[in-house]
């Protein structure tokens, strides 16, 4: 079986803050990390090599320093790690970055291939459904647990929903998207980071994978951002420190000026 | 190129679940009927499904002038294909100038895939929706964990999409006896692209509420950090006919459940009004709170930054203060 499982290097946005006098956003010193959906589809990728045997790839579209999550996947227990990387695809929005990832999926031999189901500093969810579109493969998201059917030809999938979760089949080849919180991911392992840096990360150009140039990087972007700003500081309500009696006074006597109670 | 003028009118993704309608449809139609007030067309909903003639009434009386209804038993559960079929052959039939979304599990299964299928843009998550100058659709969402707000347009392909989050924009009052007209349509399936298959859905009803739904939340952090400062939280909701809610901490602590997770990546909540108890207020969930109509923090650091968008804020111990403040309340209800 082959597994190809698509990551993506974000800033860990839990460690952004807000500069309280300008409002700007503080992006110095925050690190890089491999998304934390990306790593449980990861995990749940090599899970399916330990039980089932199978060749795992990696891949990711990014600057070069992108490497960086590649070797942390070597050390985690992939086979092969793929770099898509050419300035044709900056400035891609969903759609053109799922147009690049599926050009290079095409090229590959592959029976499952997992994505997170969003990444930290987008939050879309959209890039997983639509390389599964591209490629006309079934799609199962929101996965926190599966197992391949005895035939070997299908999936058994648990998906999360709102109401609870729903048990799937889904016909091989096909793609997931996956939940953090659905495995914790292993560790690396120590020979596995010395050899993370002995092994060799293919580094991709737009001629290498199988797709129209238009559809890729900024010309490829239907959605364009018109402005980026941060939403301003709102103006603080006052602080108390006082003792618990004389708090729950307070709060009261608030509610009541403000007919909420 | 596309020719723009061909592609007319707001379509809403109504989107209901066994033949229950989703409360974000009806938000999207108040919204949408906005979006169609500002461009002079029509509020058109689609809805997919089996057996659900009984849903396009309240789509009307909420604000629909039209729905597109396609009702098939291929349509009984939600199904990735089966759905993207269906909208697509309505989308391409019908040429809508945008279309909107809830930001469910199943509007965020379907949307992209769509928007691959349409070759057109896709916003998620959109917290504001307006028509510029030109009568394009400008889409404004959260990025970097809600760090920044950015406005996005999609200015040559059509149609416009997005995906709203439930909670974020207000149901309009409907209108009793309100009408429209209806088209039926049918959907062609191709069964050859049929490859999901659903075998069993397991439903978790206990205790099943809807927080973005709640007038009044109190809402627990780190600060009150078990089970029975929870307990402590459920007696206050009790007295203030609230619900319970909590931060991210406390339900990756399995102190909570996730339905009850406000913030970016649980639920967004605008309730009348918000009591942050020993929560410090990380920006992932200001983002999921900060429009509240109310907001009282109680917090041990008077340096938390919930204090920042509180409108009063209490320096001191939540497990003090919660019981006190349960008692005290109680008192006032009863006079």
């Amino acid at each position: 079986m082959n597994i190809v499982v698509c990551i993506k290097q974000v800033p860990d946005t839990t460690e952004i803050k807000i500069n309280p006098v300008t409002g700007t956003l503080i992006r110095d010193g925050v690190p890089s990390i491999m998304n934390p959906d990306d790593k449980g589809g990861l995990e749940m990728a090599l899970r399916l090599k330990d039980k089932y045997g199978a060749n795992v790839t990696v891949i990711t579209m990014g600057p070069p320093q992108a490497d960086l999550i590649l070797r942390e996947a070597f050390a985690m227990g992939v086979d092969r790690a793929i770099l898509l990387t050419d300035r044709k695809f900056a400035g891609a929005d969903t759609l053109a970055t799922s147009n690049a990832l599926a050009g290079a999926l095409r090229t590959l031999d592959w029976d499952i291939v997992i994505t997170g189901r969003q990444a930290i500093d987008g939050d879309t969810a959209q890039v997983g459904p639509q390389i599964a579109e591209h490629l006309d493969v079934p799609q199962v998201s929101y996965v926190c647990d599966l197992e391949v059917e005895k035939s070997g030809k299908a999936l058994r999938v648990t998906k999360e929903t709102e109401e609870g979760v729903q048990i799937l089949e889904a016909q091989m080849p096909c793609l997931l998207t996956v939940l953090a919180s659905a495995v914790k991911p292993r560790y690396m392992s120590a020979p596995g980071i010395v050899e993370a840096y002995n092994k060799q990360v293919e580094i991709w150009g737009a001629d290498h994978i199988d797709v129209d140039e238009t559809k890729l990087g900024l010309k490829g972007s239907p959605t364009k951002v018109l402005k980026a700003f941060t939403k301003g500081l709102k103006v603080p309500g006052e602080v108390f420190e006082v003792d618990a009696e004389e708090a729950v006074g307070i709060i009261v006597s608030r509610l009541k000026e403000k007919f909420i109670i | 190129m596309i020719n723009k003028n061909d592609y007319k009118n707001v379509y809403v993704f109504a989107e209901q679940r066994g033949g229950v309608i989703q409360p974000v449809a009806l938000e999207l139609i108040g919204k949408a009927r906005d979006l169609a007030g500002a461009l002079g067309s029509k509020v058109v909903a689609m809805l997919a499904g089996y057996n659900v003639e009984h849903l396009i009434q309240p789509l009307f009386e909420y604000g629909a002038d039209e729905v597109v209804v396609t009702d098939h038993i291929e349509l009984k559960d939600y199904l990735t294909e089966q759905y993207a079929q269906s909208i697509y052959q309505i989308i391409t039939a019908m040429r809508p100038d945008i279309v909107l979304f809830g930001a469910t599990t199943i509007g965020r299964d379907l949307a992209p895939r769509l928007s691959a299928r349409l070759a057109t843009g896709l916003t998620a998550d959109c917290t504001k929706l307006e028509i510029s100058e030109d009568k394009q659709l400008m889409m404004t969402r959260p990025a970097f964990g809600g760090n920044l707000m950015a406005t996005i347009m999609c200015t040559e392909h059509r149609p416009q999409m997005s995906t709203v989050r439930p909670g974020v924009m207000p149901k309009r009052d409907p209108e009793p006896g309100r009408t429209g007209s209806i088209v039926r349509f049918e959907t062609k399936f191709d069964h050859s692209k049929i490859r999901v298959k659903l075998l069993e859905e397991v439903r978790e009803e206990k205790n099943k509420v809807d927080i973005t739904e709640a007038k009044i939340l109190v809402s627990g952090g780190r600060g009150v950090g078990c089970k029975e400062g929870f307990a402590k939280l459920q007696e206050l909701a009790e007295v203030l006919g609230a619900e319970v809610s909590a931060s991210r901490a406390m339900v990756d602590a399995g102190i909570m459940p996730h339905d009850r997770q406000v913030g970016q990546t649980g639920k967004t909540v605008r309730p009348d009004l918000y009591l942050a108890l020993g929560i410090s207020g990380a920006i992932q969930h200001l983002a999921g709170m900060e429009e509240s109509g109310y907001i009282v923090a109680v917090n041990k650091d008077k340096f938390a930054p919930i204090f920042n968008v509180s409108d009063i804020g209490i320096v001191g111990d939540v497990n003090k203060i919660v019981p006190l403040l349960a008692e005290r309340l109680r008192k006032e209800m009863q006079k």
